[in-house]
């Protein structure tokens, strides 16, 4: 199996869905794998319930700008903001977005959906939509093999790291993400 | 043995000030800078460094009192961002003259774009002006390495050192490699001497002729020297970058392989500019392309106005962020190179609003209801948006609502009819910059109803505690100051307090107080309650859930007035649905729909 080494990613969302959680997460978990990575967030106005965007770009980068046409895949957390982000996904990416339809657009890209708030309410979480669309890309969407450079293993690793003293989240956390993997189940 | 940490720029900045001894750390919140204080108070609570870390109630407090440390022999630093950088400049040129003891930096945090800013000012031009040093970090690693080249040119010189990161600095995150906190035994020794220490105007002609003569010397110091990142290149032109312009340049160079091919340099010190490297620059080169933000401070140096290419001749961008796309765009067309069409961006997306279930969202419905044809001055914080529901006319910088309601009360006060005034400010900001204002207010009696949003915290830079809290930086129990004494020790004989969430009682005060004002002089309401977000509050017992009745006949007047983001108005069904992802069970909206068709829900 191919390690990638070298990815650029970006996480988009409204204010309050958790888009800074899933991009510290995934930065964590390049750590873990002896990645460099870099990423760049939005904070403070922009943020109370406005348009979120973060980039991430594992591998020996400088910038942590990802420039139009140059991101390998996009999390999309909210549908509405595809046509606003989709530029920045390279011709054959792909767009993973939370949505109860299908959802089309402009770019040259496969497209992935799931509904994850439904998921996510349906799991008692209506606040995880992020890790429910987080673990449906871990899951490879239709297929068995994730276009992230991590696996879900390693993601669970590095949270049973961060939520050491804290079963209960850690539990919770980890079965939205299971729920994402395979929704058909 | 450490192992490599995913860090914020800001955060490693913090690491790299205590690594290097920082005994004193200051600074106000503000976006971009705000998590640097919060890291070092984190790192105290660990290593027990700094010795003394804290929040001030404005950044030229934070600076004043951070430079009596230095001047006792402390390292120290005080942070903010660049517009706070503005209420800390007074102390700040003063010190440029005096000098340091120990090493002091100010680390000034831009905002190019602006993303959450008045202004989209360059910190370094500050320091121009102050006649200090700037150093210009190209990432958070960088940054955390010119924490110790800041203090080692501030002991070397006597002089403050600013090290200015920008938003794509302080708000990235990267892995980096912590190194070693030493454990300290602060040792403060003060040596009077008033002629420096107390300057007067006379001998301050000597400080300054001191200062120009130090800035001499570290435009010449070997250790922070433009670099040429590759060495290869012979060619005609060359490009100069610094901070994040940097990082994009390296990656857009090797992208479209120009490594081998064009020159380029990074600057770490844009201010003073080496006098060497102008030279080599202007010996060596046709042309020179010179990136950097937010203004062109490295190229106004380079005093060659035929060879140099930049935001003064007009080829780079002079306003706003510079994108890395724009950068590719700039560098392809100054090496007649072409690049493949990429896709445009667009523009839009959600614009910012109030929190659901924000007690200012409930001030502001109030006000407007009981005031609806004021003038409404506003300042800075989350209740900033409250120019969503057109309550928030004026927002000029911290604590300008207090002295901008009394400067349109003069303006109006000789007319037949004056329009009723209304100023709103934060608790922070009340601190911060609007108790002077409040004087001259009683002292000019101005006719003006200030609402004081006391929702016990500075919300907007992400919950730092306030001087009312009785709380520090480190979470240590600290004295306290009550805003409603502060605000009669003012001088103001009309104060009162409410829970904006009762709407109706909030209105009924508002109307009372805009009728008091007319006669009698400036008014205060304290309108509080605490910050939802705020995780260091006991959770709130918010809970009066809502239903939307079938009164509800789709007039949107609850969306357009109260603009929750909890209610939308569905066009289908000609009514409002409550979103129960979004609602926080506040129970406020119940008191809006002018029909009562928003009920409590019977459960």
């Amino acid at each position: 199996m191919d390690t990638i080494t070298r990815q650029q990613l970006i996480i988009s969302g409204v204010g309050g869905q958790g888009v800074l959680f899933v991009t510290r997460l995934l930065a964590e978990t390049a750590i873990f794998k002896g990645l460099p990575v870099l990423t760049a967030e939005t904070h403070g106005m922009a943020q109370r319930g406005g348009t979120v965007i973060s980039h991430l770009k594992i591998g020996d980068f400088s910038s942590p700008m990802i420039r139009h046409g140059q991101a390998d895949g996009m999390l999309a957390l909210r549908a509405e903001n595809i046509p606003l982000h989709e530029a920045f996904v390279k011709t054959g990416g792909w767009i993973a977005a939370n949505s109860p339809v299908p959802c089309t657009c402009q770019r040259s890209v496969s497209m992935h959906g799931v509904d994850a708030d439904t998921h996510a309410t349906s799991l008692g979480s209506p606040k995880s939509a992020n890790l429910i669309l987080l673990g449906f890309t871990l899951g490879g969407f239709t297929t068995d093999k994730t276009p992230l450079f991590c696996t879900l293993e390693e993601i669970k690793a590095v949270l049973e790291l961060r939520f050491s003293n804290r079963p209960k989240l850690f539990q919770e956390t980890t079965n939205c993400l299971d729920a994402g993997y395979r929704p058909g189940n | 043995m450490k192992k490599r940490k995913l860090m914020l720029g800001n955060e490693a900045i913090a690491q790299g000030l205590v690594e290097n001894g920082c005994a004193v750390a200051t600074s106000y919140p503000g976006t971009p800078a705000s998590e640097i204080l919060p890291a070092m108070a984190d790192l105290k609570n660990e290593t027990g460094v700094p010795g003394h870390v804290q929040w001030a109630v404005n950044e030229k407090i934070a600076f004043e009192i951070a430079y009596a440390a230095c001047i006792s022999g402390l390292r120290s630093a005080v942070s903010m961002k660049q517009v706070g950088l503005n209420v800390a400049s007074d102390p700040l040129m003063s010190a440029a003259y005096m000098g340091t003891k120990a090493g002091f930096v100010v680390v000034s945090a831009d905002d190019p774009g602006p993303h959450s800013s008045q202004t989209e000012q360059d910190s370094r031009l500050m320091a121009m002006m102050a006649n200090i040093p700037v150093y210009d970090p190209d990432s958070p690693a960088h940054a955390k390495e010119l924490t110790a080249t800041a203090y080692e040119v501030s002991e070397a010189f006597r002089i403050p050192v600013m090290l200015r990161p920008t938003t794509r600095v302080c708000h990235c995150r990267q892995d980096i490699l912590p190194g070693d906190i030493h454990p300290a035994s602060f040792k403060p020794d003060f040596e009077k001497d008033p002629t420096r220490w107390a300057a007067t105007p006379k001998f301050r002609y000597q400080l300054h002729g001191e200062l120009k003569d130090k800035l001499r010397s570290i435009a010449a110091y070997p250790k922070t020297a433009p670099q040429r990142l590759n060495p290869g290149p012979t060619f005609p032109k060359a490009v100069v970058v610094s901070g994040v312009s940097a990082a994009c340049a390296k990656e857009i160079l090797k992208d479209m392989n120009l490594w081998e091919v064009l020159p380029l340099y990074q600057v770490v010190q844009p201010f003073p500019l080496h006098d060497a490297f102008i030279s080599h620059l202007t010996q060596a080169y046709e042309s020179v392309l010179v990136i950097e933000e937010t203004a062109p401070v490295i190229e106004m140096q380079i005093a060659d106005r035929h060879r140099v290419k930049g935001k003064m001749t007009g080829d780079v961008p002079s306003v706003g962020e510079l994108l890395p796309e724009k950068i590719q765009e700039l560098i392809a067309g100054f090496s007649g190179m072409s690049i493949p069409d990429h896709p445009e961006s667009k523009s839009g997306g959600r614009r910012p609003t109030l929190c659901a279930g924000c007690p200012h969202r409930a001030s502001f419905f109030a006000i407007k209801k009981a005031v609806p044809r004021g003038i409404y001055t506003g300042d800075i914080g989350c209740y900033t948006l409250g120019i969503n529901l057109g309550v928030v006319d004026t927002v000029l910088c911290m604590g300008a609502a207090v002295s901008q309601a009394a400067g349109f009360y003069h303006a109006y006060k000789n007319q037949p009819r004056r329009p009723d005034i209304v100023a709103t400010i934060g608790d922070s900001t009340f601190f911060h910059a609007g108790i002077p204002a409040l004087v001259d207010a009683v002292v000019q009696d101005v006719r003006f109803v200030l609402v004081i949003l006391d929702n016990s915290t500075t919300a907007m830079t992400g919950n730092q505690p306030t001087p009312a809290l009785g709380r520090g930086a480190c979470g240590e129990q600290l004295p306290h100051v009550d805003i409603e004494s502060l605000v009669r020790g003012c001088g103001i004989r009309f104060c009162r307090q409410v829970d904006p969430y009762r709407v109706d009682d909030m209105v009924e005060l508002m109307k009372e107080a805009t009728a008091w004002s007319r006669e009698n002089g400036p008014a205060v309401i304290i309108s509080k309650h605490p910050c939802l977000l705020d995780r260091s509050r006991p959770s709130g017992n918010e809970s009066a859930p809502v239903e939307v009745s079938d009164v509800c006949d789709g007039c949107g007047y609850c969306v357009q007035s109260f603009e929750c983001p909890a209610l939308v108005l569905n066009q289908e069904l000609g009514r409002v649905t409550i979103d129960p992802m979004v609602c926080s069970r506040c129970g406020v909206c119940v008191h809006v729909c002018p029909k009562h068709a928003l009920v409590p829900k019977t459960e």
